[in-house]
């Protein structure tokens, strides 16, 4: 009887995820921040496990980053959407998954205000038809990346090269993992774990041979929140946040951190240099930086990608101390190669 | 140091696992109503000394269980020890007698 009922509970926070054809779409800033990620995400679906994901040159901007700094209203932002479900109605495909969590986030608000409003829906198809001539269906499922990560978890763990333990001591590696704030937390029937147990990456950590620790400051936000960063006035703001979670995670000495969200990974990486600069303070093993990586970077590691071609040389923190604990063999000059 | 032009504001969380509890205990030991304050106030608003400085025995118990001792001193220091709060506390606390001990106990070195 209790077990039926905790059966139950838990299954309010499953999510069901396809296993193939999807229109996949990138990231403005993790293009930027995190070049290798996506090229990544898309060999290992693409070519490692052969399904089926489509990408188009014609996608843009989501419009987050202009939504979220009150640049564009509400409206705007919809009609950006609607163009690029339209690209995905062309391409015939009805799973759409994003690769950042901004967008996944953003597309999740679009179909829900629709939902409620759908007179909205109707103005932006108009917009839409006015503006570009086109048409669109919404999209039967949406994911985000981490999510299809999460589903093939297994299977990557299957062809794993390297495993998330200290090769000299066979313990597990210590992992903090960080969800994006817009992938569970405004609408938490839409991430696996719902709000309260956001599962994606501890999954992923666990089927790889990593430890999760869940210390004080686990769900808080990294500090970026666009209009914290964007305005320099409040920059001192965006870093006290992510301070606050290094000084929380600081005594269970994590090996790595992992994260699924754009701005997470830089925020978490690059604060730490600006850490120690203004104050003198490291927080990994001797006076080094704890690595940040995005997930398709640890399924990369996990997979044996070399280091250097899933982009770890652009990290502000080095992550040299991780690779040589799970015993990745890799060429030092390499790293400063183009 | 760098300055980027913008400053780092270390967080107000409190660790309970890092607060000396010996001070604590020792002000219990002496006056074991100090567990009983129930935060309602009547002693920051009848205090006469509260009308011209920043004494708060209510501020106090609640800033020494955070054990953030400094703070709590500078808000009790200017006491006259009236015994205004010892008439009008609902839980009965010996107030003068707690804040006696308190400057006695948190000022030794």
């Amino acid at each position: 009887m209790i077990f039926n009922g905790k059966q139950r509970i838990w299954s309010e926070y499953q999510k069901e995820i396809p296993d193939d054809h999807y229109f996949y779409v990138r990231s403005c800033i993790r293009q930027n921040f995190f070049p290798a990620s996506e090229k990544t995400f898309l060999d290992i679906v693409q070519n490692r496990l052969g399904l089926d994901f489509f990408e188009t040159e014609h996608h843009t901007t989501c419009g987050g980053i202009a939504y979220h700094s009150d640049s564009i209203p509400q409206e705007t932002l919809m009609t950006i959407v609607a163009r690029q479900f339209a690209l995905m109605t062309d391409a015939g495909y009805k799973n759409y998954v994003a690769s950042c969590i901004t967008s996944f986030g953003i597309y999740t608000e679009t179909l829900e205000t629709w939902r409620h409003y759908p007179e909205l829906e109707t103005k932006v198809r108009e917009s839409l038809w006015k503006a570009t001539k086109r048409e669109f269906n919404k999209p039967e499922y949406l994911a985000h990346a981490s999510d299809v990560i999460y589903k093939l978890r297994d299977r990557i763990a299957t062809a794993s090269v390297n495993r998330l333990v200290n090769k000299k001591t066979g313990e597990p590696l210590k992992v903090v993992e960080h969800i994006g704030c817009h992938y569970s937390k405004m609408f938490p029937s839409k991430g696996v774990g719902g709000a309260e147990y956001p599962y994606v990456l501890t999954g992923m950590i666990e089927a790889w041979g990593g430890e999760i620790i869940d210390y004080p400051e686990r769900r808080h936000c990294c500090g970026f929140g666009f209009r914290q960063y964007l305005v320099k006035a409040n920059r001192g703001y965006s870093l006290s946040n992510t301070h606050k979670k290094f000084e929380s995670m600081k005594p269970f000495k994590p090996d790595m951190i992992i994260t699924n969200c754009p701005g997470c990974p830089y925020f978490l990486d690059r604060w730490q240099y600006v850490i120690s600069e203004m104050e003198g303070k490291t927080y990994g093993e001797n006076s080094q930086g704890i690595p940040v990586f995005t997930y398709e970077e640890v399924a990369g590691l996990v997979l044996g990608y070399d280091p250097w071609d899933l982009g770890l040389q652009i990290h502000q923190t080095g992550v040299e101390p991780l690779l040589d604990k799970m015993g990745i063999i890799y060429n030092k000059a390499d790293k400063y190669k183009l | 140091m760098i300055d980027f032009g913008y400053s780092l504001t270390s967080s107000s969380r409190i660790s309970l696992d890092n607060i000396n509890q010996k001070k604590l205990k020792k002000i219990t030991a002496v006056e074991p109503d100090f567990l009983k304050c129930m935060a309602c106030g009547s002693c920051a608003a009848s205090c006469s000394a509260g009308n011209f400085t920043k004494v708060n025995l209510r501020m106090v118990i609640l800033l020494l269980n955070r054990g953030m001792e400094k703070e709590a001193i500078a808000l009790i220091e200017g006491c006259m020890l009236c015994g205004k709060c010892t008439l009008v506390c609902p839980r009965g606390i010996n107030t003068r007698n707690l804040i006696i001990n308190i400057l006695k106990i948190y000022k030794e070195v």
